[in-house]
């Protein structure tokens, strides 16, 4: 039983990155682009924090370590800063696409002019 | 946008700025830290944007301010870790100083905010440039935003 | 001194990083001093580079662990792994690390005039150094996670370089591309470390190589980091970005993310060599290396020799290129395992594909600083719009004729000792690979022959009347690239022995990296 729950995470890994890339894959309209790298580090950074918990484990500060069984801090670092890194990337992300949009009026990738050879 | 809530946006800013630099200040004891603590005062900043609009702000504090203010974070954090450069990079050069020095007790206590050496001080360089940094990116497309519909 | 270059790994990191966050403090006093700082910074960094050059050849690697109480201390008493982050660099890092520092300052050195017309510039300058703080990082790093970090940001300032010029729309889109593809596999990377941390607890490479056992989730890792990687040095299934993007970034900063591409190979064969080095199956990854190289070359080269714009025309050689140095290098990952065929031919193959690494760097860098200029000075990348530049601006074509015999294997020009070496050790692997390689040598011949005869000879045409030569700083810019490659082409034997054999060394023998860090455990 306690080897299903502990699965549960990774399920909705899977979900999250299956999801991510079939909106990068299908979609062509540059903000769902964006939403779909969202989605896919939202993954990853689950799938990185999942594999750090321990089960009834504490957490891991310190100063207030009662349990001796701590989830590991590492791949919370980890993800952290990711998340940092992923905030800068759609922040980037996002405003140039507002810079597109207000120079060609669509956000749509399949119009783009760019788009040869 | 509506006086309502511009009314409680007024109200609830000094909450969250006062959360946001509680986080950036306390990050070292407990959950925070520097960017999350700025990413705190960069919402109540958004907050603002939102209520009042980016023109109204940007009146109150230049974008530029914020630019300069960010170099200053950035450049804070890499000469802290400069600092300790005669041993190790990034060492950590003020344990057993006058300034966050005490070693941490061993074992469950109430937690001493004057430890962590150069750490508290990281953070708040970290939190300076997250809090410009992120208030300047809500500012700029707030901006950009506006120019844009003024223009059509 | 000596502090200096105990030092010295984490510095070349660090004084970019410092440089750029001042940039913008400094340029709102003064443009002038700003310039400085830049051109300051990089050769600081540059002459940082040479001394621990110097000091990797003769006393091999170093390290560095960040925050410890003294930076040889990577793996503390009583703890079985390196628990700080390490920078480890030896003789391949460091060669990759001369690369890009030497693109760096010529690209610097250009800028400052060829952007004189543009706006924003204290942003500009901080991008160039965060994007060499980012390469440096990449190559020097230790660990596997700060690969990823360093890979980010090489990507963001790598983007926003590239869409720097917010006025034209495929400058954007450019850019978009780029990040867009970054993003997708630097996440990539980040779950193949997951993958990593999630088996063995461990992120430092030299640790993870001790303990990987190739098990499934090792091989799932696998494919996504070449996948990522391929995707970073727009190998040609994944190269779709590449011509975008290299032929809109503002001057000096295409060279300059050629390059980044080039670190992100680097990281490619670190953990193919040094990562899981002889526990993986060498012989068919060593093919799927190949293979990738074959079609970046030809695809690279048959897209090349049609465009009419410059800078396309390129883009396009630069993944050609790309495909020389993963041929040689994957020769020598085939035959890893095999002892006998490695000390026979595969050591020479991974030296020619190492050798065009940093010949490819020089004159392809030249090359594109050489379409920038004529770009600068007609306001056209269209090839059929120049003609009869070669009166007007003579040193700009000396260095563009310098560039594309040196690309086209001429002898005596330094692509020429990198591309033997790689047809004749790649010939007794299998002998077709070897005709490719030439036929694909001989279109380049032929594309740079087309732009030579349309760009710089023929008829003036009436676009190119007035014309006069680009400023200095930008002849400077050039002629630092022209000199190396003129310096190598001089002396490839002394390059070879001195700074390729040791790259070649440091890549196949997976133990002296992890002793560098694990030193004495077995």
């Amino acid at each position: 039983m306690t080897q299903c729950i502990s699965n549960i995470p990774f399920l909705a890994v899977a979900a999250l990155i299956g999801t991510g890339l079939s909106i990068i894959v299908f979609n062509r309209n540059l903000i769902k682009l964006v939403m779909g790298i969202t989605v896919l580090e939202a993954g990853v950074n689950l799938f990185l924090v999942g594999l750090g918990y321990r089960q009834d484990g504490g957490v891991p500060i310190y100063t207030n370590a009662c349990h001796t069984n701590m989830v590991l801090p590492v791949p919370q670092a980890l993800t952290l800063t990711s998340i940092v890194i992923g905030v800068a990337i759609t922040a980037f992300m996002l405003s140039m696409i507002m810079v597109i949009y207000r120079h060609t009026g669509h956000i749509d990738a399949k119009r783009s002019r760019t788009l040869k050879g | 946008m509506s006086k309502i809530v511009r009314t409680v946006s007024e109200l609830l800013m000094a909450f969250v700025f006062t959360f946001g630099l509680y986080m950036i200040m306390h990050g070292h004891v407990t959950p925070g830290g520097g960017f999350q603590g700025g990413a705190v005062f960069a919402s109540g900043m958004t907050l603002l944007v939102v209520a009042f609009g980016a023109e109204k702000v940007e009146k109150r504090l230049r974008a530029s301010t914020l630019s300069v203010l960010e170099s200053t974070g950035a450049l804070a954090f890499i000469g802290l870790a400069l600092g300790g450069v005669a041993v190790g990079f990034f060492y950590n050069f003020l344990v057993g100083s006058s300034v966050f020095g005490h070693i941490p007790a061993f074992g469950p206590n109430r937690g001493d905010m004057w430890t962590g050496g150069t750490i508290p001080l990281m953070n708040m360089a970290v939190g300076l440039k997250v809090i410009a940094g992120l208030s300047l990116i809500v500012f700029v497309m707030a901006l950009a935003v506006g120019k844009g519909r003024s223009e059509q | 001194m000596d502090v200096l270059l105990a030092h010295s790994p984490v510095l070349i990191i660090a004084i970019p990083l410092l440089g750029a966050f001042l940039t913008p403090l400094i340029s709102r006093v003064s443009d002038k001093g700003r310039d400085v700082l830049v051109i300051a910074t990089l050769v600081f960094v540059e002459f940082l580079v040479i001394i621990l050059a110097v000091d990797i050849y003769l006393g091999g690697l170093h390290i560095y662990a960040l925050g410890a109480s003294s930076p040889l201390l990577a793996r503390p008493e009583h703890h079985m792994a390196p628990v700080r982050i390490v920078l480890e660099v030896d003789a391949m890092s460091i060669l990759m690390g001369f690369i890009s520092a030497t693109v760096s300052l010529a690209a610097a050195i250009y800028s400052v005039s060829f952007m004189r017309r543009d706006t924003g510039k204290d942003k500009f300058y901080t991008l160039l150094l965060l994007l060499t703080a980012g390469m440096m990082g990449l190559e020097f790093t230790g660990d596997m996670f700060n690969l990823f970090i360093f890979l980010e940001i090489l990507s963001l300032s790598g983007a926003a370089l590239a869409s720097f010029r917010t006025g034209f729309v495929d400058a954007l889109e450019g850019g978009f591309k780029y990040m867009f593809i970054s993003a997708v596999a630097s996440l990539m990377i980040l779950f193949a470390v997951g993958i990593f941390y999630g088996q063995y607890n461990l992120l430092n490479i030299a640790a993870l190589a001790q303990a990987i056992q190739y098990t499934t989730l090792d091989k799932i890792a696998l494919a996504l980091l070449i996948m990522a990687f391929i995707m970073k040095l727009a190998g040609v299934p994944l190269h779709m970005w590449a011509p975008d993007t290299y032929s809109v970034a503002p001057a000096g900063t295409t060279p300059m993310i050629y390059v980044a591409s080039q670190a992100c190979m680097y990281a490619l064969f670190r953990v193919c060599f040094t990562l899981y080095g002889v526990t993986l199956n060498t012989l068919t990854i060593g093919w799927i290396v190949i293979g990738i190289g074959l079609l970046s070359m030809f695809v690279g080269v048959t897209m090349a020799v049609y465009q009419s714009d410059i800078k396309r025309l390129m883009a396009y050689h630069a993944v050609s290129q790309s495909g020389y140095m993963l041929l040689g290098v994957g020769v020598g990952l085939a035959v890893l395992s095999d002892s006998q065929a490695l000390s026979t031919y595969g050591r020479q193959a991974m030296g020619g594909g190492i050798f065009h690494i940093i010949n490819n760097a020089m004159y392809k860098g030249l090359l594109f600083l050489t379409a920038e200029a004529l770009f600068y000075a007609l306001g056209t990348r269209d090839l059929n719009k120049m003609g009869g530049i070669g009166g007007n601006m003579r040193y700009t074509c000396v260095f563009f004729m310098i560039g594309a015999l040196a690309i086209s294997g001429i002898p005596p020009f330094n692509g020429f000792a990198s591309k033997l070496l790689i047809y004749e050790s790649v010939y007794q692997f299998n002998p077709m690979l070897s005709v490719v390689a030439m036929m694909v040598s001989i279109m380049t011949l032929a594309s740079f022959v087309k732009v030579f005869q349309s760009a710089f000879t023929g008829p003036i045409s009436p676009h190119v009347r007035a014309v006069k030569e680009v400023p200095k700083p930008m002849l400077g810019g050039m002629g630092i690239l022209a000199a190396i490659i003129v310096f190598f082409s001089l002396f490839p034997g002394l390059i070879m022995d001195q700074i390729v054999e040791p790259a070649v060394e440091a890549l196949i023998n997976q133990g002296t990296y992890m002793n560098g860090i694990m030193g004495g455990m077995s």
